[in-house]
């Protein structure tokens, strides 16, 4: 089933691409379409069912060379499931909603198609995603992490005639794949350890990489911290954490839903895949597990703060995005990987919800985005602003504290930062204030959208309607999944040890088989669980489980015996939010202006996102530039080229002449009878000698 | 069917022979003529050589399709084959005929181009089937002439200043390399290869001038032979040449030149260098890999800078070429794989972006960037394939532009961390130079004037793409289509070099040099 999982998309993404011309156009994004929601039902069904034990599938050979042997394959274990019905789920729901919004574009003259290229896009990136989680080794994920930068790339520039579009596009690939170089280091380096690259024998090595030191450019490292590290890099890239995370705002220049599938659901959390994924190796590696706490909690701290001045809608959620990912780093780093896929999983549901909601919004106000010009927009777009309030109140974490009653965001985001507390004080706080601002910010949002008298253009308020239904159906699907997600999984991924193990098909603790090899980097590890029982031991070894928590990580345990108050500090945080910005927005509309007049400097500081472009730009784009035309003028052409040209003097003039009668015919003709007469000489002894 | 080499090295110079003698006049009906004859012997030469690819047996080293003649002088006509060359050879004859057809609308001196079009191809094959010293000296040495005629009959308004250049840089080198030769063969006896290669040349060290040359007799050759080949590839710093020779050249001499003529160079460094003198590659490997590696980031660099879209494809060139040389003396199973997979995709990518320049160069008459912008509003299927190759460029996984560089990558990470390292921000600089013209050409809303009345591609130009386009995705999927051919001549070649270089690294450390 999964490989029809894998591949229907494909077919998908081909006949938009290309069959339409045959088909129809209307015809093809049906199809398109239809494909993904089939896809979608049988994720489910593999989810539903799976029982945690790890498949694998051998699709094709791929690249071999010597002992590096690469195949098509599929993978499917715990992970795999839940990435599978996130990414097709959200998937389906955006194409179904595409129907509607991309209807009418202003964007497009009389006549052009641009629909059957719209949905081509999707599918493609919906094929590249799963390829990325259905992985069975570091190339083949690779494969679907630059895949799925392609189909971003190509849907951030969707609209092609906007400069900015193509500008946003450009750098969307070029930040990530400063992070793929050094996921690609991290492969070479894994390759060079352990002679391979598949997940299994790289898990495996795991312990013994722990105890190798490797010399990469001025000196030894450990190696699973060297390697992990290079392979977080990539994640801060893909998943735009701080340093790496500028392209994520400026890829909301792409139509609505596709910031809703890749930008928010599902593209940037693959980051947080991989280091879950890549949990053997992470286990080991303790310094590049702070790195990822520390970096993910500014991240999460340093975009909420961003979020705070954005007035443009989408990119309110956009730097929502990209806290929320801090969020899961700092579960992952701190070892709960199960956590840090908890708020991956409702994370998806609610801001795909949020995007969805405000292409909603949008599309009601004519394509117009900036909040400021919104207003009191609650009755005339009621069912998309009761999904907005859904997504909200998921978001900003509102449930009933200490009890597991409440919507997904709350369940899980309490979920990651209990975990900060257990294992990072400096994290906790980090993340509580986070919180309190994601839920000003959040709110600030709905405020200005939604309430308040109409600001902006008149005629546009006048005529704002409510989409149809093919826009609003998605809007409660996922409103029904932002609000039980979590509550109804929180057993599995934040529950006693016994349910996670069950839930992520790790071997139960006390009847794992020690097998031969345990420890050693060698051994299969997938004729694990057919092991005769000899003797038990405390832990299953790296790669028995879609993730492995090492003997020593009770992080999941710890969390769960947190302090009352720490419990409690996100709902409080939350409260806090939401009362500064009811104050500001509702009660006293002067005050943010206020705000703004006393604290200059800051709000600049904000609103220039802490002078992370004006930075790059400065100390890598122009000095590349520069590089770029000193290399060209003066290396290329005064050093290289001149001392040729000293040599060749002599000659030159010489040369003109020979080549001007060349010209003429002379040489030519010369030429060419020197080189027939030599090919004639040879043809003719050949035959000769042959005879 | 034995002497199918010379089959399909001969055809088209026979071919370019008959148009010579036989075909008269300048008029409509001789140009078509003269095309149709040049299209329909390069096809057939593929077809020839199809035979030789399907009848090559993949398990087997060593060299296969033999043929050894009497040659005048006492020279001996040597022909063959192993997994190294026959790829090669495949290349060249795939491509020619999609050149013949992309010249189709030439209408200057038809006849001539096709001839030297014709002998091109039968010489290049030939320098990829010699298996004797002199023969392959001639082939590759007689393929500078046509090119040079190419650039400097058909070329843009610069040609003779860069004819000229590329004639000069290559001869250069060549004269080292035919020294060299002479050396190989008063030391071996012999100007037969299989028999260089079985010959181990000393690696005593010797003083030259006063110098002490670790490595002997095989460093002093290899050097020569380096001087010949990196020029060729090229290699940073002889590399600008290149940028010229292809701004220059008509659109089919610069497919040809990317596509083919600079894999001579990787070549004869797989079939010399490598295998025949391992103590000089091993002293001289790290010179090598570093060059690669400051290729790789210096043509990125500037190739980011330029205006004219072939002196940027020129540069990528430059850069592309940097993970062959790294790969190759890298000297391990993935760095060769690396590097012949990188030569042969980038023949195909390479060609097909300037088959993309020449699409719109004749349409508008200029290859400045500028000149463009919002051609996608116009020209759907060009934009396509444009970007499609400008993917490939970047080395997307799943296209054939991946493989190569991965393996490269993999290969000298396992030897030098560092120069790992630097080639590899070539991932980050390619996609910013390739993606950056695309963008200014291809995106954006169609404002200029004169762009309002471009046409799209027509069918000639997509038929032409089209075997590049799945040639560029199959291999990207697929790899195994070429590993498995080269994988074994490969594993012996780079298991050879490691006994030949354990050895001396054994001696040397005998000696108490510091290891």
């Amino acid at each position: 089933m999964t490989p029809i999982i894998l591949l229907a998309p494909l077919v998908g993404a081909l006949i938009c691409g290309f069959g339409w011309r045959v088909i129809g156009e209307k015809a093809a994004i049906v199809t398109a379409t239809a494909i993904l929601f089939l896809v979608a039902l049988l994720s489910w069904i593999v989810f539903l069912s799976h029982d945690g034990v790890t498949q694998r599938i051998f699709l094709m050979s791929w690249i071999e060379s010597g002992s590096l042997a690469t195949d098509w394959s599929i993978r499917l274990d715990r992970l795999t499931a839940i990435m599978l019905v996130v990414i097709t789920t959200v998937s389906a729901l955006v194409h179904l909603y595409s129907f509607g919004y991309m209807d009418q574009d202003p964007q497009w003259r009389e006549g052009e198609t641009f629909k059957p290229r719209f949905f081509a896009y999707l599918s493609f990136f919906t094929f590249a995603m799963l390829a990325l989680v259905t992985a069975d080794n570091l190339l083949q994920l690779f494969f679907g992490w630059e895949g799925v930068g392609v189909a971003s790339y190509l849907l951030i520039g969707f609209y092609w005639r906007k400069p900015s579009a193509g500008a946003a596009a450009m750098k969307a690939f070029i930040v990530n794949r400063v992070g793929d170089f050094g996921f690609l280091l991290g492969i070479f380096g894994l390759f060079y350890l352990t002679d391979s690259i598949g997940f299994d024998e790289v898990f495996a090595a795991a312990p013994a990489i722990a105890e190798t030191q490797i010399r990469f450019l001025w000196t030894d490292w450990n190696a699973a911290n060297l390697i992990a590290f290079l392979l977080f890099v990539g994640a801060m890239g893909k998943s735009a954490q701080l340093g790496l995370h500028t392209w994520l705002p400026d890829a909301m220049e792409g139509p609505t839903p596709v910031s809703a599938l890749i930008h928010a659901a599902t593209m940037v959390t693959a980051g947080v895949f991989l280091v879950c994924r890549m949990s053997p190796i992470m286990e080991f590696a303790d310094a590049t597990m702070t790195f990822v706490v520390v970096l993910g909690a500014l991240t999460a701290f340093f975009a909420a703060t961003v979020g705070v001045v954005q007035t443009d809608i989408k990119r309110v959620i956009a730097y929502s995005t990209c806290s929320q990912l801090g969020y899961m780093f700092v579960a992952a780093g701190l070892g709960a990987y199960s956590v840090a896929m908890f708020h991956l999983f409702t994370h998806a549901f609610f801001k795909a919800m949020l995007f969805l909601g405000a292409g909603s919004v949008i599309h009601a106000m004519h394509h117009e985005q900036d909040m400021r010009n919104y207003g009191g927009l609650r009755k005339k777009i009621p069912l998309t602003f009761w999904a907005m309030m859904i997504g909200t109140l998921a978001i900003t974490g509102v449930g009933i504290p200490l009890t597991h009653i409440g919507f997904a965001g709350f369940l899980s985001k309490d979920a990651v930062i209990e975990v900060a507390f257990a294992g990072n004080t400096a994290a906790f706080w980090l993340l509580v204030i986070a919180a309190m601002l994601t839920s000003f910010y959040s709110w600030r949002l709905m405020f200005l959208t939604f309430f308040g008298t109409p600001r902006g253009d008149r005629h546009t308020h006048d005529h704002a309607h409510e989409s149809p239904l093919v826009m609003t159906v998605p809007l409660g699907v996922l409103a029904v999944g932002s609000v039980l997600a979590g509550m109804v999984w929180y057993n599995s991924y934040f529950g006693d040890d016994h349910a996670i193990e069950e839930f992520f098909g790790i071997p139960a603790t006390e009847t794992v088989a020690e097998a031969a090899g345990h420890g050693e980097g060698s051994g299969d590890i997938t004729e694990l669980g057919e092991a005769e029982t000899s003797e038990p031991v405390a832990y299953a070894p790296p790669g028995a489980g879609a993730i492995y928590m090492g003997p020593d990580n009770n992080i999941i345990d710890d969390a769960h015996h947190v302090p009352v108050w720490v419990k409690v500090s996100p709902f409080v945080a939350m409260l806090i939010g939401f009362a500064a910005a009811w104050l500001a927005y509702i009660r006293q509309p002067a005050l943010p202006g206020q705000w703004v007049g006393q604290l200059g400097p800051l709000h600049r500081f904000l609103l220039h996102k802490w002078y992370f472009d004006e930075i790059y730009d400065t100390i890598f784009v122009r000095p590349a530039k520069r590089l770029g035309t000193f290399l060209w003028k003066r290396g290329d052409g005064t050093v290289i080229d001149g001392s040729i040209n000293g040599l060749a003097m002599g000659l030159v003039p010489f040369a003109t002449k020979w080549l001007n009668r060349a010209q003429s015919g002379y040489i030519f003709t010369y030429a060419f009878a020197m080189v027939i007469g030599i090919v004639i000489l040879i043809t003719w002894t050949t035959i000769a000698a042959g005879n | 069917m034995a002497n199918l080499l010379s089959i399909i090295t001969f055809t088209p110079l026979i071919a370019a022979g008959i148009l010579a003698l036989f075909l008269r006049g300048d008029d409509e009906a001789a140009r078509r003529n003269a095309k149709w004859l040049a299209l329909g012997a390069t096809t057939f030469t593929f077809i020839v050589s199809l035979f030789v690819l399907f009848g090559f047996e993949p398990l087997d080293p060593g060299f296969q399709f033999v043929e050894e003649r009497d040659w005048l002088l006492g020279l001996q006509y040597k022909m063959g084959v192993d997994g190294i060359s026959v790829l090669f050879v495949m290349l060249t004859t795939f491509l020619m005929p999609l050149v013949i057809a992309s010249c189709w609308e030439v209408t200057t001196r038809v006849k001539d181009y096709m001839i030297a079009l014709l002998v091109l191809e039968g010489l290049m094959i030939g320098v990829f089937c010699a298996l004797d010293l002199i023969l392959f000296y001639l082939f590759f040495e007689a393929g500078l002439i046509p090119m040079f005629l190419i650039i400097g009959i058909w070329g843009g308004a610069n040609r003779i200043y860069a004819a000229f250049k590329f004639f000069l840089y290559t001869l250069l080198g060549s004269v080292l390399m035919l020294i060299a030769m002479i050396a190989m063969y008063l030391d071996a006896g012999t100007t037969d290869i299989p028999a260089l290669l079985a010959h181990e040349f000393s690696s005593v060290p010797m003083r030259v001038l006063g110098l002490n040359i670790v490595g002997g007799l095989q460093t002093v050759l290899w050097l020569a032979f380096f001087a010949s080949f990196a020029v060729k590839m090229p290699m940073w710093p002889v590399h600008t040449w290149l940028p010229d020779a292809h701004v220059q050249a008509p659109t089919a001499g610069s497919v040809v030149l990317a596509a083919i003529l600079l894999k001579m160079g990787g070549y004869g460094f797989l079939r010399f260098s490598l295998p025949m003198f391992p103590i000089g590659s091993e002293v001289m490997g790290p010179l090598v890999l570093w060059l690669s590696a400051i290729a790789i980031v210096y043509a990125s660099l500037v190739a980011m800078m330029q205006q004219d879209m072939k002196k940027l494809v020129a540069y990528s060139s430059v850069a592309h070429m940097g993970f062959v040389t790294m790969g190759i003396f890298a000297a391990n199973r993935q760095g060769i794989d690396g590097a012949i997979f990188q030569m042969l995709s980038h023949g195909f990518i390479s060609g097909a972006l300037f088959l993309c320049v020449g699409v719109i160069y004749d349409r508008m008459h200029t290859r400045d960037i500028d000149a463009y912008g919002g051609l996608v509003n116009r020209m759907p299927a060009y934009a396509a394939v444009f970007m499609l190759f400008t993917l490939a460029n970047v080395g997307l996984p799943g296209t054939s532009g991946f493989v190569g560089e991965f393996l490269t990558l993999v290969g000298v990470f396992q030897v030098n961390t560092w120069v790992a390292f630097v080639a590899c921000t070539g991932v980050i600089l390619s996609a910013g130079y390739a993606l950056w013209l695309y963008r200014r050409v291809v995106f954006g809303d169609l404002i200029k004037e004169s762009l309002r009345s471009i046409t799209d591609m027509n069918g000639r130009e997509k038929a032409i793409f089209a075997p590049l386009v799945i040639a560029t995705i199959l291999l990207g999927v697929y790899p195994s289509l070429v590993t498995d051919i080269i994988g074994p001549t490969t594993a012996l070649l780079a298991e050879t070099y490691d006994v030949a270089t354990a050895n001396f690294v054994l001696q040397h450390d005998v000696a108490g040099a510091d290891h």
